[in-house]
């Protein structure tokens, strides 16, 4: 499942302060998603790519994520053009495409494609729990920060639950059909895993009250910036001002 | 002196029966108590209580010589005993096992380098060194069982309770398990199925029945250092 596969490298954006490395996706989305010429959102693939070959993550990877998300997009370029009014491109029998729907089909797809792939280099080459702390300092609020924190470790034992129950069901015979038991199986088996989340929800709270737990958390960890991080915000926010150059001032 | 002191303590389950009857049980300084007893008997229970988890219909709780009312008063005794939960995963609540480790200093109100000290040196005590950076669900049963106590341990309690600490480990991790507790020089209360695992952990042994403790000294712990099939499963030598 959840199986971060970005943390394991080692490369410059790997060394970078997660605060920092979170604050440039942010901003860079927020740009991209605002803009809508085609020279910024091209700009925008180059810089993306640039942070993706500095992260040094392997391209097999890269691709196969991308293809995710493209499957959807995919979906996009085969309503988009055929609903939205506009000049008629060309006609498949009753339905005619407009001009207008290819073009937003087409920057609707740079703009996941960047956003996507800034998140992977900047975003996904930070531990989870650090994610947390790091936007603890950037000012989330506690609880949600430990809101993610406990759901990243308390995940993994969720699946396993699902896992065990799904296979006592199968060494029952139990096979998966279109039928009311089918649904009522899984039903049951959603209820359970909902039941024993409070279990142990309940459990994981008193075993927290044993250890002096009262109501506030500390962190072990603090982050520094260094010259790099510095350095890498400067740049990175100048390549955010040529974006908004492009596409308001040229 | 006594460490813990259980009064007339009662308790049932909200529609179901009484599971503890005026019950009675002290622990002294320096005690090394174990507790056996059928599955539902309420000796889960019973430990709850003395940690404040559970609220007793009855009785009073004395605990370092003081009388227990409340939670405040659990906060403050909490921390000086040190709990081991049946299931290691609901103690470790931390994505790594450095942090956990840390938790209950930092609990304490240490700083976070000494936090990140004391739990450094527990569990270098514990020899699981190797482990402080480890994603804590990538451990196997036994290593979050050691890690767990290790959460307990670096509070520096002044008694220890153990739910069940043998449930589900392998030969090897049981043996570690009873190698540390023999190191621990601190009054303890085990809870366990395991005969052998009691016998070589614990100096006095009571039997949960009827909702309260029974302690029979005609039963004698042995630990068994002969062969035989079945020698698992709980058993007595008849005479």
């Amino acid at each position: 499942m959840l199986e971060q596969q970005f943390i394991a490298y080692n490369s410059f954006i790997h060394g970078l302060d997660p605060r920092i490395k979170l604050v440039q996706a942010f901003i860079l989305s927020v740009i991209l998603a605002l803009c809508s010429s085609f020279p910024t959102l091209a700009a925008g693939i180059v810089g993306a790519m640039i942070f993706y070959f500095l992260s040094r993550l392997p391209m097999q990877k890269l691709l196969s994520r991308l293809l995710v998300i493209n499957t959807f997009i995919f979906f996009l370029w085969a309503v988009l053009p055929f609903s939205y009014p506009g000049e008629t491109v060309f006609s498949l029998g009753p339905l005619s495409a407009s001009r207008e729907g290819l073009y937003l089909a087409m920057q609707i797809t740079l703009k996941a494609n960047a956003i996507m792939i800034i998140f992977i280099a900047l975003v996904s080459t930070i531990p989870v729990p650090t994610i947390g702390y790091a936007l603890q300092q950037l000012g989330l609020p506690e609880k949600l920060t430990y809101l993610l924190i406990f759901s990243f470790r308390y995940i993994f034992l969720l699946e396993e639950e699902k896992n065990r129950l799904l296979r006592s069901l199968k060494v029952r015979g139990f096979r998966p059909r279109t039928n009311l038991h089918t649904y009522k199986s899984y039903a049951c088996l959603l209820g359970l895993i909902l039941v024993r989340s409070w279990d142990r929800a309940e459990q994981v709270h008193k075993a927290m009250l044993c250890r002096g737990f009262q109501g506030k958390f500390y962190s072990l960890y603090k982050f520094s910036m260094t010259k790099n991080d510095f350095f890498f915000f400067l740049i990175s926010s100048i390549g955010a001002l040529l974006l908004l150059m492009l596409e308001f001032v040229l | 002196m006594k460490l813990i002191s259980l009064k007339n303590i009662s308790f049932a389950y909200p529609g179901g029966r009484t599971l503890l009857e005026e019950l009675n049980f002290d622990l002294n300084s320096g005690e090394q108590v174990g507790i056996i007893g059928p599955n539902g008997s309420g000796k889960t229970t019973l430990v709850h209580i003395i940690m404040g988890l559970i609220k007793p219909l009855s009785g009073q709780i004395e605990i370092f010589g003081q009388e227990i009312n409340g939670e405040k008063d659990f906060q403050k005794i909490r921390p000086r005993i040190g709990f081991v939960f049946q299931n290691a995963d609901d103690q470790l609540i931390y994505p790594t096992v450095l942090e956990d480790v840390a938790f209950g200093p930092l609990n304490l109100g240490y700083s976070p380098d000494k936090a990140k000290e004391l739990a450094r040196a527990t569990l270098a005590r514990l020899g699981l060194s190797a482990f402080e950076q480890r994603l804590t669900h990538h451990l196997s049963g036994g290593e979050k069982k050691l890690v767990s106590i290790a959460t307990v341990l670096v509070m520096q309690p002044e008694a220890l309770i153990f739910d069940e600490p043998t449930t589900a480990l392998d030969e090897q991790t049981r043996e570690k398990l009873i190698q540390i507790i023999g190191e621990l020089d601190i009054a303890r209360i085990i809870i366990s199925h395991d005969y052998d695992f009691l016998a070589q952990t614990t100096k006095k042994q009571y039997l949960m029945n009827k909702g309260r403790l029974v302690f029979d000294p005609s039963v004698v712990m042995h630990k068994h250092v002969h062969v035989h099939p079945l020698g698992h499963v709980p058993h007595k030598h008849e005479e």
